[in-house]
């Protein structure tokens, strides 16, 4: 069927273009979400000056907390040494979403926090599922990203991070 | 075929883009999921083997943007639907397609969209893919941000119901509405100091229907209006929102003339290592869908949100969750989140974090007296907000404790105590009246080193009996060891057994083993074995899923 021809072409089409994206690095959609403070910010320009690490969480997602637990542990020495910035997404609902910050807070986490309660941002960058980390240079190019989350994984993310440093 | 020339549209846009400048070529993202499963028979779970004997459910995204202009489609795929699936999913073809625009002052999208009006509850349209749940509205939508701080929705279309023969089949009621908002701080940006932030905001939602009723007259035009506000003042938030709904007889309320409302509120504040959150919501006959004739959870317009924490672990998660009742409700949630200090006795070296939630609801009290059901005027009962009789629908206390002892080993300790009114929210075809359940749960992680782990879950549910009769399907007990090796590999293995079902004969093993790999945004995933029949929810709302026995396989991709 002719309609058939044209899904496998541009199937085809996205895959090659997307690739050629990935070589010449791709930037991050432009979504409107605001943070714990209800300020507003624009995903595309969240203007940190270093790199930016953004992980996709939710407050009823265990492995998310764990891996974010886990950074929170050793942020201040991350952000001493390369000066990332780790931008939390939540991906919490109405139906969970105020509990955001009493658990961020309740945690003292230092992240930047965005919600994104009906998963707009999420859906702009392809998540699957959650926890998704993607690592951002500091001119907005996409560099490295990561599904799932098992112990360890932190040090293979910050060995990413100093990569960036280093160029 | 306007299909064609969406598709043409597109087609051309990736030539385009390969044939510009590449830092002017626009970016592509979207993702890939694809899941397959082969099943066998195994009757004593009453587990089927279809007769295809393998199904599988794939999707993939693509949304392009390059500069003001954006595109998006999501192709869809059933080869017949996996099991537990919404059953009127077949076929291969497009489910979801846009093409926008997008600069400061306005943001325009023709095709699918997926919307939010306030808390949702006057409008929700939202996806959940593993879930099958997508309501999104084909039609228009227009944003427009005149003046900093404020901002107009307007929307107009279709509801998606379902997806046949790889085609998307709209729900028969037309949806339209508009939405305003104001923050404060953005619109006078001297006004309020940083300790302030304030905002206001208003929707107005309206469906059409025809009235095909041969006795009653039904309201074609029925809206959903009202307001929320939120306000922060240092580390206090405090949101609320109010909407009502006009007269909407449908099959959920079996065709009455009430009005509807549906109000919730939270209170929160938290500093450093502590947080607390109070939450209240009142609903009344307020299923609000685009066709009256629907149920389950087709072509919902608005949401909403069940006040209750949402549960991990697989016991609790999946044999006793809760959604709202749309026909009426009063919940009442209190969550608190407290860090004892590193240093501190309690604290050790790490610190310790213990969480506190507290979540109920009741029926609404609803007066009849002086009411006759039966008159013309179709009003069957008065209530009024946040009025609850001592009815309950559900309960839940639990309380959980993180504890890190050292660099490598850590526990979490969990109870929760469930009482849940199965006569309303019916979750077991084999209990009666309130369902209570006492949970336990360890769970132990191990680091064995930089990149090997381990993690360990003991789980024990045990059902209080009733007039000496066990309820519901008895104790159940669960397993679960996962080794993972960062950043690639994980194995696990998961049995759960139903060692006090009243019947020896059905006291069944669940087990399963699972295997993953994961490179970067790649992910492939193994599962065999027994899986339960059971309630599968995401934030609230939920899917039966029938037993099984099998193989799956999943993939997803994200680029």
């Amino acid at each position: 069927m002719k309609t058939i021809a044209f899904f496998s072409f541009i199937f085809v089409a996205s895959i090659l273009n997307s690739q050629e994206a990935d070589l010449n690095l791709k930037k991050l959609p432009s979504v409107d979400l605001r943070d714990l403070k209800g300020k507003k910010m624009n995903t595309s320009t969240m203007g940190f000056t270093g790199p930016v690490v953004i992980s996709f969480w939710a407050t009823w997602c265990s492995p998310c907390k764990k891996e974010l637990n886990t950074i929170h542990e050793v942020y201040s020495d991350w952000k001493e040494e390369t000066g990332i910035t780790l931008v939390a997404v939540s991906i919490d609902d109405e139906k969970t979403k105020n509990a955001v910050s009493t658990y961020v807070n309740g945690k003292a986490w230092e992240f930047e926090v965005l919600l994104d309660p009906n998963g707009d941002f999420k859906r702009a960058m392809g998540v699957n599922n959650v926890p998704h980390t993607f690592l951002i240079d500091k001119d907005g190019n996409i560099v490295y990203s990561h599904n799932n989350y098992a112990p360890g994984d932190e040090e293979k993310l910050f060995e990413e991070i100093k990569k960036l440093g280093a160029k | 075929m306007p299909k064609t020339i969406f598709l043409f549209f597109l087609l051309c846009l990736s030539f385009a883009t390969f044939s510009q400048d590449y830092t002017n070529g626009g970016t592509f993202t979207g993702n890939i999921e694809s899941t397959f499963q082969y099943l066998n028979n195994d009757s004593i779970i009453a587990a089927n083997q279809p007769a295809q004997k393998g199904l599988i459910n794939s999707y993939m995204n693509v949304f392009y943007t390059n500069k003001n202009f954006k595109a998006g489609m999501r192709i869809e795929s059933y080869l017949p639907r996996i099991q537990g699936y919404p059953n009127r999913f077949d076929g291969t073809g497009i489910g979801m397609r846009y093409i926008g625009y997008t600069n400061k002052l306005v943001d325009i999208t023709l095709g699918s969209f997926y919307e939010q009006f306030g808390a949702g509850l006057s409008l929700r349209a939202y996806e959940d893919r593993a879930l099958g749940y997508d309501n999104l509205l084909d039609g228009i939508r227009l944003i427009v941000n005149p003046y900093s701080g404020v901002r107009l929705k307007g929307v107009y279309g279709y509801q998606r119901l379902s997806f046949q023969q790889g085609r998307i089949i709209h729900g028969e009621g037309i949806v339209r509405g508009v939405d305003a908002e104001i923050n404060f701080k953005e619109a006078f940006d001297s006004l309020l100091s940083d300790d302030w932030d304030f905002g206001l905001g208003a929707s107005f939602v309206s469906k059409f229907q025809a009235d095909n009723d041969n006795e009653l007259i039904l309201p074609q035009n029925v809206g959903a209006y009202g307001g929320r506000f939120n306000a922060r003042y240092k580390k206090i938030n405090l949101n609320g929102e109010y909407i009502l709904k006009e007269q909407d007889p449908s099959n959920d309320n079996s065709k009455i003339y009430n009005f509807g409302h549906a109000a919730i509120f939270n209170l929160s504040y938290s500093k450093k290592g502590f947080g607390v959150l109070l939450s209240g919501k009142s609903v009344d006959n307020m299923s609000y869908r685009s066709d009256r004739t629907k149920d389950l959870q087709d072509v919902f317009i608005n949401f909403l949100p069940a006040l209750n924490k949402t549960h991990t672990y697989n016991l609790v998660a999946t044999l006793y969750p809760y959604a709202t009742q749309p026909l009426g409700e009063v919940a009442y949630q209190a969550e608190v989140l407290y860090s004892f200090k590193k240093g501190t006795l309690v604290g050790g070296k790490y610190g310790t974090t213990v969480n506190f939630n507290f979540s109920t609801t009741y029926r609404p009290t609803q007066r009849t007296s002086g009411i006759n059901p039966l008159d013309s005027t179709g009003v069957t009962y008065r209530t009024r907000p946040f009025e609850m009789s001592d009815s309950l629908y559900w309960r839940d206390i639990n309380i959980n404790v993180t504890k890190k002892f050292n660099k490598k080993l850590s526990f979490i300790f969990s109870y929760f105590n469930i009482n849940v009114n199965n006569d309303v929210a019916k979750i077991s075809n084999d209990a009666s009246g309130i369902i209570k359940a006492h949970i336990g749960v360890v769970e132990g992680s191990y680091k064995i080193n930089k990149k090997h782990a381990i993690r360990a879950e003991l789980q024990g549910l045990f059902v209080e009996r009733k007039n000496g009769q066990t309820n519901d399907k008895g104790d159940w007990a669960t397993i679960l060891v996962e080794y993972t090796v960062s950043p690639h590999w994980s194995f696990g293995f998961m049995n759960q057994y139903n060692y006090g079902h009243p019947n020896p004969n059905l006291r069944v093993h669940y087990p399963i083993i699972t295997f993953g790999y994961v490179k970067e945004a790649t992910r492939f995933m193994i599962y065999y074995g027994r899986q339960r029949a059971g309630l599968f929810c995401v934030g609230g709302v939920c899917r039966f899923v029938p037993a099984s026995n099998g193989l799956t396989l999943s993939f997803t991709q994200s680029f």
